[in-house]
């Protein structure tokens, strides 16, 4: 009989404290903005003090070479990217009804790189491709992020959202882990963010590099000592797909300046 | 043919020495009482002096990442879980050692990794760790005799 009581009494002071039982709140979405410094938002938000604004000019830099067939980029949207639609790079990713697969947009850009100028297409995820979505994105800041997942694309964002909350790797935790249970508090030094999408590429102090979404979630993985999916791979996508769609709202920050 | 054997005596003699040095340790099975784990995993004695090292060091226990304890000599405690402060005036040896092995055992939901759990029940692991529990049985056994410290 003591022994009942004290499970019960400890089931109920678990689901009082709110760490299980209940299924979790969606929080409002915060942007890492959020969780910056002061000094480190006023970086992201010079345009000359940015260090991401490299990748930007070098991604324009791709975006105006001429390729096989003597076209470029900007031959359909400007030298600047300024004919490019934003509304639409904030859709992204998007079903694509003629390949019947979701389309993220580095995957547009290669598809353009290709049958536009008759280049050969680029491996996913590389530099260059990387830079041209920097650019891209960049044109669409401050745009709102708003991924329509209520159309073909809703299985795999279904997917994704379930590869979001299954634990992995020898540390075994999910990504709702961090970025849903504990955001906001303090993984040693670093503060835990919502894990938000609408800054990348981004570029990281601490790596000095552009990182795109992909390989953060790569580095993710490694931290808790699992193996981490390819790069543009299946289950890659539907994550970006979902984590794309968790951010609906926030502005489009690209190049974010994160730590 | 006796020439040729010559170097097995040495040979031997170093691989008695080099042995034991790789040899590694087994998977200790446990097992869970009134929310406690009352044995010490494969009977180990615990050394609260090594505990403390396993539980700064980040690619061991790494504890203060999430955990703020009573070591002010390194910075930055982590707030994900509770202060590990006095924590032996809550809880006893057996309570904190299923906590330390598998914390899911009592909040499935736990963001807290399983130290000892059976390295079969991972998902994904990286090939360097396939097959292997985070922390060895001595090393947990070195962390509870540690924690027990904390009153």
């Amino acid at each position: 009989m003591k022994r009942q009581l004290n499970k019960l009494l400890m089931i109920i002071a678990l689901l009082v404290s709110g760490t299980v039982g209940f299924p979790l709140q969606a929080a409002e979405p915060h942007s890492g903005y959020d969780y910056l410094t002061q000094s480190t938002r006023e970086m992201q938000d010079d345009e000359f003090a940015n260090p991401g604004m490299v990748e930007v000019e070098k991604g324009k830099r791709l975006f105006n070479r001429v390729g096989n067939n003597g076209k470029s980029c900007a031959t359909c949207h400007g030298a600047e990217g300024e004919k490019l639609n934003t509304k639409n790079i904030a859709h992204y990713p998007v079903y694509n009804e003629e390949f019947k697969e979701p389309f993220t947009l580095q995957m547009q850009i290669n598809l353009c790189w290709e049958d536009q100028l008759d280049e050969v297409p680029f491996i996913y995820d590389c530099v260059d491709l990387v830079a041209l979505e920097t650019f891209v994105r960049s044109r669409a800041r401050g745009e709102k992020v708003n991924v329509d997942v209520s159309g073909p694309i809703k299985p795999y964002y279904d997917a994704g959202k379930e590869l979001y909350n299954t634990r992995f790797g020898q540390v075994d935790v999910s990504c709702a882990h961090c970025h849903e249970m504990n955001a906001g508090k303090h993984l040693r030094g670093q503060v835990l963010s919502q894990g938000q999408t609408n800054g990348f590429p981004e570029y990281r102090l601490g790596s000095g590099r552009i990182t795109s979404l992909h390989r953060r979630m790569t580095e993710c993985f490694r931290s808790f000592r699992a193996e981490p999916f390819d790069l543009g791979s299946e289950e890659f996508i539907n994550l970006e797909i979902y984590l794309n769609a968790r951010g609906n709202g926030l502005k489009i920050e690209t190049p974010a300046v994160r730590y | 043919m006796m020439k040729q054997l010559n170097y097995l005596p040495g040979l031997m003699l170093l691989l008695g020495f080099a042995l034991p040095a790789v040899a590694v340790e087994p998977y200790y099975a446990w097992q869970v009482d009134e929310f406690a784990i009352n044995q010490p995993l494969g009977g180990l004695q615990g050394d609260p002096a090594r505990g403390k090292k396993v539980v700064i060091d980040k690619n061991r226990g790494n504890c203060l990442t999430c955990h703020a304890m009573p070591i002010p000599e390194e910075p930055f405690h982590g707030t994900i879980g509770p202060s590990l402060a006095g924590i032996a005036s809550r809880l006893n040896e057996g309570q904190l050692r299923l906590r330390i092995v598998d914390e899911k055992q009592i909040n499935p939901m736990t963001i807290m990794p399983g130290y000892y759990r059976d390295p079969k029940n991972f998902n994904l692991v990286l090939d360097e760790y396939s097959g292997k529990t985070f922390l060895t049985a001595q090393e947990v056994e070195d962390v509870v005799a540690y924690l027990m410290t904390l009153k």
